[in-house]
């Protein structure tokens, strides 16, 4: 049984409850029920396609925050090798909210960066609950242009709620720390993917979000404000969070529709978090395409390219 | 992490309706004192007994900034659309029919090309008063072509900020306004010249995580609220107490992100004599 069980998982949930109990009842009676127990398997992976192909944006936001889905810690396990974890801005501390490294995916030397967020309250109170601080974004940009200098493709991670909003990342300029990052991103000579692999939260997403390919999960969102926020804000409360986030169109599909991201990376079945195995199975093709792709090209193609990717952001008219 | 700009809360200067016939006097929210309109008007809306800086309309700020006639505006045309079809408790479109006609203007930033004490620069006026400055793709494309066009005709380019933050009508267009507004700055230092920010009260969230802190120098005006999330946001956040003068410019410039804060009435010489400095020996 799955420790957490999202409300609208319920059919999957209940399905899977009668097959415990069948299998335990055939195990007890010696009774051969196994073409039962198959029929039952297809009908609970049916349920759950029907329920993930049809998910509304605030469910996709649930899924994207569920507590079993990969972090960047995870990703870094299943699909790279040799990590060597760098850890600090040299200026203030070691925030664990955004944390990177070299590695190596398929033998590619890479620099890995991403948000990690916590699974317990130990290790969420460690990572902040994957809000950094300026410290890590300063560390990130510290990070890139390490690999800027060796001449090492850059791959960040995305899954943070937003930056930190507190005092002290105020005293130590998050705003600044996040403005920097933007500017300093068009000026790294190497590739860099980006990929949304939960949450992409405003600002805090975006300071390690300059890129030349945007990736982002099936079920992952990106939005410049929580849909409770928005909620709170233009429908005046937080219970309007569905509508807000089907409003603020924040999809993974939406995202591609309007050119705001160029790629999604498909999710097992049931989401990421069934099979975290999967999910990193699916990140890593897509980034070693990705990779022979912008290695084929020279860094002033890839900063002019960068360049008006992001230039052609916006809608209005004239 | 947008301001709610719809409400006042943060801040003490508040968006006056300045054009009402019966505005002839105003009372200062620093000192409570009565204030004969016309001659707050004289004084760059600042308050001759406490130097409380009201807000300045963007027209008067132009004027303050350029020489005489000199100020030609580039891009006024440009109009948000409602990219996303965007309906909360009211439409973007109606929203954003209100604040033009509140306004006069399409949107919340005018940009041009200017004359500063006989140096020509590129010149940027973000207006509260407009949906709280919030940025849009309308704002992020017009700050963007200013930039661009300051360091294709070699100009200095001078800001001045306001703003609630992110235009959550416009969603994540909004959010990608921070990177293409520094994608731009990113070619303008690297081509070697100066840009100067001057931020107002309020300059908040995303506008403040992207333009509004990557100044050469950066300045502030005394008392104006400077900060990434807003003060309500990080009291729920954290259950903090926040010290007395959180967010100002003179706490800002104790802890060392703000270069200066300047009164309105020296900002113009102050900027002419840094870009003096900047145009080198």
């Amino acid at each position: 049984m799955p420790p957490f069980t999202l409300p609208f998982e319920k059919p999957v949930f209940e399905l899977e409850k009668k097959l415990h109990e069948l299998e335990a009842f055939s195990k007890k009676q010696d009774i051969d029920v196994s073409h039962e127990i198959e029929r039952m398997k297809e009908k609970i992976a049916a349920t759950r396609g029907q329920i993930y192909g049809n998910l509304t944006a605030w469910q996709k936001v649930q899924v994207a925050r569920h507590p079993e889905r990969p972090y960047t810690m995870d990703y870094i396990r299943n699909m790279t090798t040799d990590f060597v974890e760098i850890h600090g801005d040299r200026i203030h501390a070691d925030d664990r909210a955004i944390i990177g490294g070299f590695a190596k995916i398929d033998g590619q030397k890479v620099m890995i960066i991403g948000s990690q967020k916590g699974r317990d309250t130990r290790s969420n109170l460690e990572c902040n609950f994957g809000c950094a601080y300026p410290e890590g974004y300063r560390k990130a940009l510290r990070l890139m242009r390490l690999a800027d200098k060796f001449n090492v493709p850059i791959i960040t991670l995305i899954d943070t709620p937003g930056a930190f909003p507190g005092l002290e990342s105020e005293e130590r300029h998050i705003a600044e720390a996040i403005a920097v990052n933007l500017r300093e991103m068009f000026n790294i000579r190497v590739p860099i993917i980006v990929t949304i692999i939960g949450e992409g939260g405003s600002g805090g997403a975006l300071g390690i979000g300059i890129g030349d390919r945007i990736l982002i999960f099936e079920h992952a969102y990106y939005s410049v404000i929580s849909p409770e926020g928005c909620a709170a804000i233009l429908f005046k409360d937080r219970a309007y969070a569905d509508q807000s986030a089907e409003a603020l169109k924040i999809t993974a599909q939406h995202l591609i529709e309007n050119k705001l991201a160029d790629e999604i990376v498909p999710e097992p079945k049931g989401g990421a978090h069934t099979d975290q195995k999967a999910a990193a199975d699916n990140l890593k093709a897509a980034l070693l395409r990705n990779l022979a792709e912008l290695k084929a090209q020279t860094a002033e193609q890839l900063m002019i390219a960068r360049y008006d990717k992001f230039r052609a952001m916006g809608v209005f008219q004239e | 992490m947008a301001l709610r700009f719809g409400k006042k809360k943060y801040s003490s200067v508040q968006v006056r309706k300045r054009d009402v016939p019966d505005g002839l006097w105003e009372k200062c929210p620093g000192c409570g004192e009565i204030l004969y309109a016309k001659q707050l008007e004289e004084s760059l809306q600042v308050c001759s007994k406490c130097t409380h800086h009201f807000t300045l309309g963007r027209q008067k700020r132009i004027e303050m900034f350029a020489d005489e006639g000199s100020f030609v505006e580039w891009d006024a045309e440009l109009t948000s659309a409602d990219p996303l079809g965007f309906t909360g408790k009211d439409s973007y479109i109606a929203k954003l029919e209100a604040n033009q006609k509140k306004t006069g203007f399409k949107d919340a930033v005018t940009c041009g090309a200017a004359k500063l004490s006989g140096r020509d620069i590129g010149l940027g006026v973000m207006d509260f008063s407009f949906l709280g400055a919030s940025m849009g793709s309308v704002v992020g494309e017009k700050i963007t072509r200013l930039i661009e066009r300051c360091t294709a005709e070699k100009r200095p380019c001078i800001l001045v900020c306001a703003s609630g933050g992110a235009r959550m009508y416009e969603g994540l267009y909004s959010l990608m306004q921070m990177a293409k507004t520094s994608a731009a700055l990113a070619r303008h230092a690297k081509a070697g010249l100066p840009y100067i920010p001057v931020l107002t009260n309020p300059t908040m969230a995303g506008v403040m995580a992207s333009f509004a802190t990557l100044g050469d120098v950066i300045i502030a005006e005394p008392g104006a609220l400077i900060g990434f999330a807003g003060p309500r946001v990080i009291k729920e956040t954290t259950q903090q107490d926040l010290p007395e003068g959180f967010q100002r410019a003179e706490f800002l410039e104790k802890h060392g992100l703000i270069d200066m804060v300047i009164p309105r009435s020296q900002l113009k010489e102050r900027v002419a004599l840094i870009l003096d400095y900047m145009a080198g020996a």
